[in-house]
């Protein structure tokens, strides 16, 4: 007879669970992960700072009563048409196509509602997304799918993507199912077909040529508009460096927990840096060519509530910028869907095959059905209450660090929890002066 | 007939009177030199002719208008037009017609790489030589070309028409030659025709196009991506 073993089983770290369904699921497939949204992994972020507070040598503002100022002009270096916003907090671009036209209202709505901007995205501006938002950015894209000029003059701002952040350096894919006759329409081309977004734009390469790429979209427009540059979060020192230079009003640095439509998961998880990482270098960018303030800089990717939104600010940022966070105040990975995700192989909560357009909360499809469970007005309402949530608890903390505008807060109110986050942000590690790498 | 003088005059004067011009108007643009976007966002049935080369951008995101360019032409000539018609006397160089969504180019002499990338609905002829790339992912219209292409023609086309009337160094992934049918030469010809180009051979045109194997993915395919 056998003896039994004394010892529990154990299981590698290197060989987690996962790592072997994936092997187990590449082998069967042959094709590699592809998935919507940003890293999943447990990187350095915001969480790993901390506000200090005011106390003796920092007086606190009343709350409820002193006022904070949550308001920010983006823009105005070159354009005569600044956008003029409520709060610092910005809907990202996402495309029509990867999202039901609903879902574009209701982000349209939301944003409206508390006197903010929404973003256009790859394929083109619809009529449902211009209609329900008070400002809109026009994104310029590779692909230049839908691209058009009279779209281009309605536009309250314009947005030349370089990347994003859970793929930088990388193009896009909308896979064939949820290419319907009218995505198809606005993109030129067939039904049905797997839609490539190229990496790279068809008429310019480096900064150079951005600079005047900028002049055209200048002269198009009359001057009139700001031109954004967003760029994915890899070298934020030379890319914000090099955006100011070329001329943009505003540039936005996206980190890696920055979503997508649709990328392989091991770019989404092997390329890129955290969004903590990225702010200070662009900040420093910024500052050292005289423009830090003027040519303001949005942060987004993994942003999630008004803590990060604060931190964001008192690194430097100007604004940030929300997708992910946005999806999920209409509706996405909900668990009232439970059941449903459970019959695409999933859960509420990690629902990621965006691409594949069965969401059942109706955003990330072209399914008339599925797409009809999102009510923009109410989705519209859900993140206009989801956004006042979070500015009101960025006040909260801006209050109790002493300051009367949320841009007001600097690198001084913080504290970081770990040497790594204390590196990344250029605060000082809780408790000591030490900053690393200073 | 309205002169516009660069001597006299800034990029931003020039633009703000063309975008704002009468239906039908007509300029002439004196002494360029190689400004970049010039003529661009035009809205509107008006005939300009530019006396000398441009740079960047010249004509890009046009509606309805009809430019003459006495000269060359810098990258992006007529990126993402919409309709109208561009004419250039010289070379262009790269991505002439880039996102084009109609009109059409003609362009008397050479053109540089990435000719018709992207392309989107327009027409593009070219009298002399494309280079390496060009109708790179181009998804509509056509671009004939008189002379010679580059290498990677047509890589990874969708449903635009290449016609070539001399050699091809390579075909891009995906790009095939096809059967020039009785319909491809009627259309050929009223391409050729409505940009007044009157010296022509059809039968030394052959037509590609794309062979749609790359339309969805297919990890069979992976070696070619």
């Amino acid at each position: 007879m056998k003896k039994k073993s004394i010892t529990e089983p154990r299981t590698s770290h290197t060989f987690d669970a996962y790592t072997n369904s994936e092997i187990r699921r590449a082998a069967e497939t042959g094709i590699y992960d592809i998935r919507g949204g940003g890293s999943k992994r447990n990187l350095p972020n915001f969480d790993d700072l901390l506000f200090l507070g005011a106390s003796i040598s920092r007086y606190p503002l009343e709350g409820y009563r002193e006022s904070c100022n949550t308001k920010v002009i983006l823009g105005d270096r070159f354009s005569s048409n600044p956008l003029n916003l409520e709060i610092p907090i910005t809907i990202a671009g996402m495309s029509f196509g990867a999202l039901s036209a609903q879902a574009k209202e209701a982000l349209g709505r939301g944003a409206s509602l508390v006197g903010t901007s929404t973003t256009t995205g790859d394929g083109g501006m619809t009529k449902e997304e211009r209609g329900h938002s008070k400002q809109l950015v026009y994104q310029l894209l590779p692909s230049r799918y839908g691209m058009n000029p009279d779209d281009l003059r309605k536009a309250d701002a314009i947005e030349i993507v370089v990347g994003q952040g859970a793929k930088p350096g990388g193009g896009g894919m909308l896979l064939g199912q949820k290419i319907n006759d009218r995505v198809a329409e606005m993109r030129t081309l067939p039904k049905g077909i797997d839609q490539r977004s190229p990496c790279r734009h068809p008429d310019w390469t480096g900064p150079d040529d951005m600079e005047i790429k900028i002049l055209e979209l200048r002269e198009i427009t009359g001057w009139k508009v700001p031109i954004f540059v967003k760029v994915a979060g890899s070298r934020p020192y030379y890319d914000v460096a090099l955006a100011a230079k070329s001329g943009a009003d505003v540039v936005v640095v996206d980190g890696m927990q920055g979503g997508t439509a649709a990328t392989q998961e091991v770019f989404i998880e092997n390329v890129g840096m955290p969004t903590l990482a990225c702010v200070r270098p662009a900040v420093r960018a910024l500052q050292e060519l005289g423009l830090h303030r003027k040519v303001q800089l949005i942060i987004s990717g993994g942003i999630r509530n008004g803590a990060d939104v604060a931190k964001a600010l008192a690194l430097g940022a100007d604004a940030v910028s929300i997708g992910s966070a946005a999806l999920i105040a209409l509706g996405d990975n909900d668990p009232r869907y439970q059941k449903d995700y459970e019959k695409l192989g999933t859960t509420a909560g990690s629902f990621d095959d965006w691409h594949e357009g069965l969401d059942p909360a109706g955003i990330t499809t072209q399914d008339k059905k599925l797409a009809k469970r999102l009510d923009p007005k109410l989705g519209g309402r859900r993140l206009a209450n989801y956004l006042n949530v979070m500015t009101m608890e960025a006040q909260t903390i801006a209050r109790a660090c002493g300051k009367n505008d949320l841009r007001n807060l600097e690198p001084e109110d913080l504290c970081a929890l770990t040497v790594e986050s204390a590196a990344m942000a250029g605060v000082p590690l809780a408790g000591t002066n030490w900053i690393p790498g200073t | 007939m309205h002169i516009l003088d660069f001597n006299k005059l800034s990029l931003r004067d020039i633009n703000k009177t063309l975008q704002g011009s009468d239906k039908n108007s007509f300029f002439s643009i004196r002494n360029p030199k190689g400004s970049h976007a010039l003529a661009v966002g035009i809205n509107k049935q008006i005939t300009v002719k530019v006396v000398g080369s441009v740079g960047y951008y010249c004509a890009g995101m046009n509606k309805f208008s009809d430019i003459k360019v006495e000269g060359s032409a810098g990258p992006g000539l007529g990126e993402n037009m919409m309709s109208g018609n561009i004419h250039v006397t010289g070379d262009v160089s790269q991505y002439a017609g880039a996102s084009g969504h109609g009109g059409s180019i003609l362009v008397e002499g050479n053109a540089s790489s990435r000719c018709g990338i992207s392309m989107k609905g327009v027409d593009i002829i070219v009298k002399g030589n494309v280079g390496h790339m060009s109708a790179f992912m181009a998804q509509k219209g056509n671009l004939v070309i008189f002379g010679n292409a580059g290498h990677a023609l047509g890589d990874s086309i969708y449903e635009a028409n290449i016609y070539v009337a001399g050699e091809v160094a390579s075909l891009g992934a995906d790009c095939i030659e096809k059967k020039m049918t009785k319909k491809h030469l009627s259309k050929l010809e009223n391409i050729l025709s409505n940009a007044n180009v009157s010296d022509y051979n059809l039968d030394t045109f052959r037509r590609f196009g794309s062979a749609r194997s790359l339309y969805n993915f297919n990890v069979d395919n992976a070696k070619i991506y």
